[in-house]
């Protein structure tokens, strides 16, 4: 295969995803509206955090909202893995496994289709929170935020297409939404991480995501910085790496069964 | 009458089991809730040291009750999904078929979920009993909590069986479960009302949930219950006197048209 015909087979596979999210527009409208309900619910529940010592802001809703944008980025992930199971539970997967492409080329499709996916509910969490007030970050900050968040989905998609080659099952989608959401929320998502208690603090402080939440965060509180970015992209890079090889390994071993 | 009661016996097990075999309904019940709570519990408790934060013995204590009330909404919807599943494959209508009262059915699927908050109100007793957040009013309190959290769950499950007998699908049950958590937050069941930001705070002091929430709290974090034990049991009243309208007429339609 040359590289013009696996740069053919991911745009197909691209433009599958883009097309049953055009056709069936209803599957995907949960996805897309639960970081903005989670968002907007969190603010209203825990705004007054703000007020706590510690506190680089005097508004959660900009606080919260970098992390919104990645519970968008993780749900849509985890949605591409529970599309690849009903995939595989359907026969369809194994026409894909038929073709002569190969495998990473496969992976890669469905991984880059979850990033360009994750950017909808993003922006539709970040319109409603500027239009309720939020700091606007500035276009380099929002540049690097849409970055991550695209990387974000890639990891959680990886993560996702692990387990439903692993399950072969859609009944596995609790685990993969449940995968991302720790991910996610096991970081200084609710309150900067001096006010984290117990071990949730040691957690975060060990969870590579908290450094993509601190990039996230530049522009919404504080300055952008270097010494804030890289430390996220080399935390994605080694998620999407690890997770990678961890899907790509699966399917080698889905056609070795198969 | 006995063969009402055999009935609503038999698809309550029924409810169970299914619920028990299929893991995706059964992580939304215990999973969600329990990784809400552990989540919320560390990264918000710093809250305990605002001005007028209600007198409890940990974070943990205070959002016990929250992670109930999310798990019974869960187990509404969940209900609400398998009936429509149900309905889906035609197994409904085999029972609508047999020499059996309608209301028995329904009141089945509602005894199953009933099971199912009683389980999540168990497990997350204990959570709190291993975790250093025990029922200060002991076990009186906690039984008074649990049966409001059984009764909360049945009303949830009838607010959900109505939709799926309204519509018959599972997607559009399905599709109801980011609002679960709207209801949710919009309520007391996270945080004191009187703390929360506008306008989540002004409906919070209309939501029914946040009078069940505060009810089932009581107990858990210690204090004079009647009054909030009395204003949940008739918020729970209300919704179900909604909920039974809205399967009654859902019923009938279904049973009119045949869809």
């Amino acid at each position: 295969m040359s590289r013009a015909s696996n740069r053919a087979t991911i745009a197909a596979l691209m433009a599958r995803a883009r097309n049953e999210l055009l056709r069936v527009p209803g599957a995907a409208i949960p996805g897309v509206l639960a970081p903005t309900i989670f968002f907007l619910g969190l603010n209203g529940v825990f705004g007054s955090l703000v007020q706590l010592r510690g506190f680089n802001t005097d508004s959660y809703l900009t606080f919260l909202l970098p992390v919104s944008m990645l519970q968008g980025a993780g749900f849509t992930g985890a949605a591409t893995g529970v599309n690849l199971a009903r995939d595989i539970e359907q026969g369809w997967f194994d026409r894909l496994m038929a073709s002569p492409a190969p495998r990473w080329v496969l992976l890669a499709g469905m991984a880059f289709s979850a990033s360009a996916r994750a950017l909808i509910p993003a922006a539709l969490v970040l319109i409603v929170a500027l239009a309720l007030g939020a700091s606007f970050p500035g276009v380099l900050a929002l540049l690097i935020a849409a970055v991550l968040v695209m990387g974000m989905a890639g990891v959680a998609a990886f993560w996702g297409m692990t387990l439903a080659l692993r399950y072969r099952s859609q009944s596995a989608a609790p685990l993969m939404q449940a995968g991302m959401f720790l991910l996610v929320l096991l970081t200084p998502a609710y309150a900067p991480l001096a006010l984290l208690q117990g071990w949730l603090h040691d957690v975060a402080s060990l969870n590579p995501v908290t450094k993509v939440i601190d990039a996230m965060r530049q522009g919404f509180v504080g300055d952008v910085s270097w010494s804030d970015t890289w430390p996220a992209l080399l935390a994605i890079a080694a998620l999407l790496a690890v997770l990678g090889a961890a899907a790509l390994r699966g399917m080698n071993r889905f056609n070795a069964r198969a | 009458m006995r063969n009402d009661l055999r009935v609503v016996r038999a698809l309550g097990v029924r409810s169970v089991k299914q619920t028990f075999r299929r893991p995706q309904l059964m992580a939304p019940i215990i999973m969600f809730p329990t990784l809400l709570l552990a989540v919320q519990t560390g990264g918000a408790a710093a809250a305990l040291n605002l001005p007028g934060f209600p007198p409890v013995d940990s974070f943990l204590q205070f959002m016990l009750a929250g992670a109930m009330m999310q798990a019974v909404l869960l187990a509404g919807n969940s209900g609400g999904i398998a009936l429509a599943v149900d309905i889906e494959m035609g197994f409904t209508d085999r029972l609508f078929a047999a020499p059996i009262s309608r209301y028995a059915i329904v009141l089945g699927r509602l005894m199953g979920t009933a099971v199912l908050g009683a389980v999540a109100g168990l497990w997350f007793f204990l959570i709190g009993l291993v975790f250093g957040a025990p029922v200060a009013d002991g076990l009186p309190g906690a039984l008074l909590s649990l049966f409001l959290v059984v009764l909360t769950s049945m009303v949830m499950g009838g607010i959900g069986a109505s939709i799926a007998l309204r519509t018959g699908k599972a997607s559009i049950v399905q599709g109801l479960f980011p609002f679960v958590f709207v209801i949710l937050f919009l309520s007391s069941a996270f945080f004191p009302q009187e703390l929360m930001v506008e306008p989540a705070k002004t409906i919070a002091q209309v939501n029914p949930l946040s009078f069940i929430a505060e009810g089932v709290r009581r107990p858990i974090i210690g204090g004079e219950s009647a009054g909030d034990v009395a204003a949940a049991l008739a918020a729970i009243g209300g919704i179900g006197l909604v909920a039974f309208w809205l399967s009654r007429s859902a019923l009938r339609h279904r049973l009119r048209t045949g869809g």
